[in-house]
């Protein structure tokens, strides 16, 4: 099979549930918005919904389709903490993730969002390259 | 207003990112390595994704409402501002620390990981932070 099968239709998947969401209920599938709002928001019960589908979603990947679960990062904790907490700092200040501005907001043509999604991505870019290049951390 | 269909569209979501490789942390940083041992698969994800997107999003939004709420609740902001970009920047930098972003350090709560259960914590700190940082600077 062709390696890059799983990861397109993986794509389309995203795009699909991004679409049913916006046509059933109007709203973007953007996850730091839904994790954020099932905690803090009015209008949690769709969030909840949403997130428990999520987890339902990778249990029929690795228990029904029986794709081999993932490695876990070989990171240290305290750098794994550092990137959530800037995870979640950067995602809530500039509106938006990969999920909602990556795929919804270019879905869009928004502006904001293709402004979003090229920084973060430059700035993983040079983030993976001052680990690897100055830190010796692998990746 | 009727959640269901918040269901279906997480199923499709939690499916979409465990099947394409997202969840998997060292396959995020192989794609963010352009200058190491780059692995394309993020590409196909994302292409994919943004594919149907880009086609369907019109389709949808000529419609008046939604099928089971009344009206389209979507970001109203037009301009660019610092928020955005700084918010970008940080959770860029933040991605690129451990290959990790909202969507699969959340379904990768599955795994049991002593990692993602950090993650997701300060991930949520992280985002309580920001609130309150920015009714701080508002107010003086």
């Amino acid at each position: 099979m062709n390696a890059y099968l799983l990861p397109l239709t993986g794509g389309v998947l995203l795009g699909l549930s991004a679409m049913w969401l916006l046509l059933s209920l109007g709203r973007v599938a953007g996850i730091s918005g839904i994790a954020w709002g099932s905690l803090a928001g009015p209008e949690r019960g769709w969030r909840w919904l949403f997130l428990l589908g999520l987890l339902l979603g990778g249990l029929l990947t690795h228990n029904i389709i029986g794709q081999p679960v993932p490695d876990e990062s070989a990171a240290p904790l305290w750098l794994i903490a550092t990137s959530g907490l800037l995870v979640g700092l950067g995602t809530r200040m500039g509106g938006g993730c990969t999920s909602g501005h990556g795929v919804c907001g270019l879905g869009r043509r928004s502006p904001r969002s293709m402004v979003a999604t090229l920084t973060f991505m430059t700035l993983g870019v040079i983030t993976v390259f001052i680990m690897q290049s100055f830190m010796g951390v692998a990746a | 207003m009727k959640a269901w269909p918040a269901l279906i569209s997480g199923v499709l979501f939690g499916l979409g990112l465990t099947l394409s490789g997202m969840s998997d942390p060292a396959k995020v940083l192989g794609f963010l390595n352009i200058t190491g041992a780059w692995i394309p698969d993020l590409i196909f994800v994302m292409g994919g994704a943004v594919v149907v997107t880009l086609l369907i999003t019109p389709l949808v939004t000529a419609r008046e409402a939604p099928l089971v709420a009344s009206a389209f609740s979507l970001p109203g902001k037009q301009l660019l501002d610092r928020r955005l970009i700084g918010g970008a920047v940080l959770f860029g930098i933040g991605w690129g620390l451990s290959g990790y972003c909202p969507g699969p350090a959340l379904v990768s709560l599955l795994y049991g990981y002593e990692s993602t259960l950090v993650f997701c914590l300060a991930m949520f700190a992280g985002m309580a932070l920001e609130g309150r940082l920015s009714s701080w600077f508002a107010s003086s």
